[in-house]
């Protein structure tokens, strides 16, 4: 189901202001790309372009192509509302909606494609998508329990459960253990490495030793300086970014010199 | 800290550690202030209560027929002959065809300023919207009499015609001014901005997270709106509506002036009649006798139980779904 995406000559627009420039980038299918960055290099605003999740900001918009799989997803009869039942999404911090259940809260995706023909029943999903979570065995008693009753790390694994629930073939995580503990967030990691079978993930983060332990490739981003545009700067084998980055700024904000 | 306090919570400052006034003055005070303001809510409440059950107690002993169930309100007569049939009617009717015309509209408008408008319109929309709340409502009346009700005859003309097989849409006395629907409408717009100013509140309070949860999910625009933004802003758009029913069910001089104040139960909307509590006291109030004047309160005494228990019941919504609210 995992299909791979190509970022052709993206540059991205807040209104007027271009926040990021010229980006080309691939990510292939069923591995793990992770973005890192200082902060307001862009790097979320790229991972955001990728769903079409950029436009929904008033003025936001975008020049160039995203392809999933060759096809462009900013073609001109590309519905975007359907772009994102094809790329899933997981945030900074943990949103389940808080006026529904667990249960509710895994399906809630699927309730929008009512006229898809499903094999399964709601319930088969709604564990299946938790076990993909690695959350069923925690929560398995109190499926009818508001999703905002559990521990932010479980709430985070619900958003996963969410997203994967409508089998996406692309899952972005725009920081997605920024607003967990450590535990939490090796919970989250062991799950990113298991859900790479089943989907390309692209994960934005701060922390570069997740970085290094969950991604394939790395792409470091990177702006010269306030109101400039970011750039991607380098993109290759996490293990070759982290020991030989061809740029001396990369090699800079991975030793901790600035970020 | 040297107090002249006699609080026993006040301890003298002791020099070597941490121990002092266990309560600073200040804090004290502002409990004491804030506490004040808010038991004084709870008098006037109590005040109002009393007040209307003490004058209301002589005309109901008089009262020659059933309080609750006489449609005259003849109470300077004698005997006196009075009751709240037909202004309870009157005030509930107006005010529910009021809620049913202005509650979709104003989460309409709400939900437009809030999701669908561009920024510049959007808030010239939300000004003009807060300022229709300002137009004092004997403006609202006396253009409700003089420039809306020619173009309401037709309306109602037209639901009589086609949909006049409906009970409360017939007019069988061929006379379409000063109808229940035309109080309706202008209680309707009279509420309009209450009820979209507040939804608008808090349509904008659901959290920029919650919308973008459901678009990622592949939500369309009515669909986050409907997953995201309805269930956590029920409690407010109850709240809402309930304020809007509040306003309608207490306001006085535009009913006044539009009804023709016709003592008799009539559900058809598009005929001449009907009265409300609000109007009848303002219309009567000059005239009355001393029964009379206490009647008029006892009638205010049973709009008074009725705004309480409009604002009960959505209290008691509002509270049913705890667990799930956004506030967890």
């Amino acid at each position: 189901m995992s299909k791979q995406i190509d970022l052709v000559d993206l540059d991205i627009y807040y209104g007027d202001f271009l926040a990021v420039e010229g980006v080309n980038l691939t990510v292939k299918a069923n591995s793990v790309m992770s973005f890192i960055g200082p902060s307001g290099c862009g790097k979320s605003t790229v991972l955001r372009s990728i769903n079409r999740m950029h436009e929904v900001i008033p003025g936001a918009h975008v020049k160039g192509a995203v392809n999933l799989d060759g096809e462009n997803l900013y073609g001109p009869n590309v519905d975007p509302v359907l772009v994102r039942r094809t790329i899933g999404m997981v945030f900074q911090r943990p949103n389940p909606f808080p006026t529904m259940s667990i249960a509710e809260n895994v399906i809630a995706g699927l309730k929008l494609e009512k006229d898809k023909k499903r094999k399964e029943s709601m319930d088969e999903i709604v564990e299946k998508s938790l076990r993909g979570a690695n959350l069923w065995e925690e929560v398995k008693d109190r499926l009818k329990r508001p999703g905002a009753s559990l521990s932010g790390g479980q709430q985070q694994r619900l958003c996963i459960a969410r997203a994967i629930a409508v089998e996406p073939q692309v899952l972005l995580m725009d920081e997605p253990c920024s607003a967990l503990d450590p535990i939490s967030t090796l919970a989250i990691e062991d799950l990113i490495r298991e859900l790479k079978d089943r989907y390309t993930i692209i994960i934005v983060t701060h922390n570069m030793q997740q970085a290094g332990r969950v991604s394939d490739d790395t792409a470091f981003f990177n702006l010269s300086g306030i109101g400039k545009p970011g750039h991607l700067i380098e993109v290759g084998p996490t293990a070759q970014i982290f020991s030989h980055p061809e740029h001396k700024q990369t090699e800079d904000y991975i030793a901790g010199r600035f970020g | 800290m040297a107090t002249t306090s006699h609080e026993p919570t006040t301890t003298r400052a002791d020099p070597e550690g941490i121990s002092g006034a266990a309560v600073r003055r200040g804090d004290r005070t502002f409990l004491g202030l804030s506490t004040g303001a808010g038991l004084l809510v709870l008098v006037v409440m109590a005040a109002i209560a009393v007040f209307l059950v003490w004058k209301a107690i002589p005309s109901i002993q008089a009262d020659s027929a059933n309080f609750f169930t006489e449609g005259q309100w003849l109470p300077d007569s004698d005997p006196p002959v009075f009751g709240i049939a037909v202004l309870l009617f009157g005030t509930l009717w107006t005010s529910i065809i009021a809620l049913v015309i202005a509650v979709p509209i104003g989460y309409g408008i709400a939900l437009f300023i809030a999701f669908y408008a561009q920024r510049r319109l959007a808030s010239t929309l939300a000004f003009i919207v807060d300022l229709l709340a300002a137009v004092p409502s004997i403006i609202f009346g006396l253009w409700g009499l003089y420039n809306f009700m020619p173009y309401v005859v037709p309306f109602s003309q037209w639901l009589s015609e086609y949909l006049g097989f409906i009970p409360i849409f017939a007019n069988s006395q061929e006379l379409w001014t000063k109808s229940i629907l035309m109080a309706g409408l202008v209680l309707a717009i009279m509420i309009l901005p209450t009820v979209s100013a507040i939804s608008r509140e808090v349509f904008v309070q659901v959290p920029r997270m919650h919308v973008e949860a459901a678009l990622a999910l592949g939500a369309t625009r009515w669909e986050m709106i409907r997953m995201a933004v309805f269930p956590f802003s029920r409690p407010g758009m109850i709240s809402a509506a309930m304020l809007g029913l509040g306003r309608a069910l207490g306001e006085t001089i535009a009913v006044a002036l539009i009804l023709s104040a016709a003592f008799e139960i009539n559900w058809a909307i598009t005929e001449p009649g009907g009265n409300s509590f609000a109007a009848n006291i303002a219309l009567k109030w000059g005239e009355a006798g001393e029964v009379g004047r206490s009647a008029l309160i006892a009638s205010g005494l049973v709009l008074f139980f009725i705004t309480l228990v409009v604002n009960m019941s959505a209290r008691w919504v509002i509270a049913r779904r705890k667990d799930f609210s956004g506030a967890n």
